[in-house]
């Protein structure tokens, strides 16, 4: 167990393949770089170097699916960011940078694990859920899954357009969005705050009870989230969460 | 070797001091939690000293209330790479806890227990010797949930991830057990001094 573990520390080259806009203020970022194959969910540590030496480190979620032919990462552009701008303003195809991973094993998705999988994301929170979606449809389509997706406006929802193809074509999955700042576009999607009646609504139109549930984003969004999802009667051992915060 | 193109934000001169390698300042308080926040009553809360399964002392909220009282003022880091100056804590001193129960430690390693299923490893003697306290207090005022209340473990010089939230007490162990992260690919100690983030690390 601690050989891949040992092996996930160690620092490799990471070359930058493809930058991808997603939203104003969020890019993919397509990388080839040595790693094992990570879990759906997992992260990876990176590592900038300035000339005088000074180096900037962060975690990001991988966004595509365990053995995709690149890696990608979304990175949103942080106000006030010392990393983030780099990838948004910097970073080009051919460039490289150190990285080092897969990090994370609990919340991961496998196809072992089964479902019915709720997946509830807020913001930039779809990333690792977007790998775990990816997977799903890949190794296991049987399984189904629901992907709650509240962002501010429709503009700023990550993987829009995958997001609404796969809706459109996989009778598995099935997609709800929350706009917060901005009216629906659609009678099955909605725009409020993602809060216990509103989660009430949406699982009550799934008719599905979760096997596990993952929740991702702002901690504001993940203490809401899985409080309802508790009072809803989802068992509290059943929801994994991650909770993005500080700065980038 | 430079990445092209990167500048970044060195810290200023005292932060750079302060901050151990890999790790930015943050102001805010992040918080980090596998799952949901559990509801920990006080009318309920009891912390517990274990040798393995054997309780060795229990204290109710108002017993564990009335023990000696210490307070910390310092810094800490995350292995998600924040670190935050200046925090103050207020709780129980580990040294006071194993007085009250009257023991000597039976053992040179333990596990901290949390209500929501979580576990951490620490070696005993990075608790004794004011190292280490059960925080019921930060900033002031009572431990907020989000932030592990009614009662966390603090543990300032190793990565906060070994400050386990929810604490409901600490068991020692014969050997130096792995918990839930150090399972899952965290490193055994987590000196962040020594950037023990994963195992394989140094």
């Amino acid at each position: 167990m601690s050989a891949p573990f040992a092996e996930a520390s160690r620092w490799r080259e990471a070359l930058i393949e493809r930058v991808v806009r997603q939203t104003p203020r969020v890019v993919s970022v397509f990388l080839r770089a040595p790693l094992a194959e990570h879990q759906a969910g997992q992260h990876v540590d990176i590592r900038l170097t300035a000339p005088d030496g000074y180096q900037a480190q962060r975690s990001y979620s991988v966004a595509s699916a365990p053995g995709a032919a690149a890696i990608e990462l979304a990175i949103e552009r942080l106000d006030d960011g010392e990393v983030s701008p780099y990838f948004h303003e910097v970073a080009r195809p051919g460039d490289s940078f150190e990285l080092r991973g897969p990090i994370g094993g609990h919340f991961v998705w496998r196809p072992e694990d089964g479902g019915p999988i709720l997946l509830v994301g807020g913001g930039s929170g779809i990333v690792p859920l977007m790998a775990m979606e990816r997977h799903r449809a890949a190794r296991a389509p049987q399984v189904e899954a629901l992907l709650v997706y509240s962002a501010r406006s429709f503009e700023e929802l990550i993987f829009r357009d995958e997001l609404l193809e796969r809706r459109a074509r996989d009778g598995a999955f099935r997609l709800v969005t929350t706009t917060t700042r901005e009216p629906r576009r659609t009678a099955v999607d909605f725009d409020r705050r993602l809060d216990r009646t509103l989660l009430r609504e949406i699982l009550a139109g799934w008719g599905r009870a979760p096997r596990q549930a993952y929740v991702c984003g702002s901690n504001a969004f993940v203490e809401a989230v899985t409080a309802a999802l508790v009072a809803e009667g989802v068992a509290a051992r059943s929801i994994r969460a991650e909770r993005y915060g500080g700065a980038a | 070797m430079a990445t092209r193109g990167f500048f970044g934000r060195p810290p200023g001169k005292d932060a750079a001091r302060r901050l151990p390698p890999g790790q930015y300042e943050t102001r805010d308080f992040p918080v980090l939690s596998m799952g949901p926040t559990p509801q920990v009553e006080l009318a309920t809360w009891r912390f517990t000293l274990r040798e393995g399964a054997r309780p060795i002392a229990s204290w109710s909220w108002p017993e564990f209330e009335a023990l000696p009282r210490t307070a910390w003022r310092g810094d800490i880091h995350c292995v998600t790479k924040w670190s935050k100056f200046d925090t103050q804590w207020e709780g129980v001193d580990i040294d006071a806890l194993f007085a009250a129960a009257g023991i000597a430690p039976p053992t040179a390693f333990l596990l901290a227990e949390s209500y929501d299923g979580y576990d951490t490893n620490v070696p005993v003697a990075d608790l004794t010797g004011g190292r280490g306290m059960i925080a019921t207090r930060y900033d002031g005022a009572p431990l907020a949930p989000e932030h592990g209340g009614p009662a966390r473990l603090l543990v300032p010089h190793l990565y906060f991830w070994k400050s386990a939230k929810w604490v409901k007490g600490l068991r020692f162990t014969p050997r130096n057990e792995a918990g839930f992260w150090e399972l899952r690919g965290y490193h055994l100690y987590g000196d962040p001094w020594r950037e023990q983030r994963y195992t394989g690390d140094p």
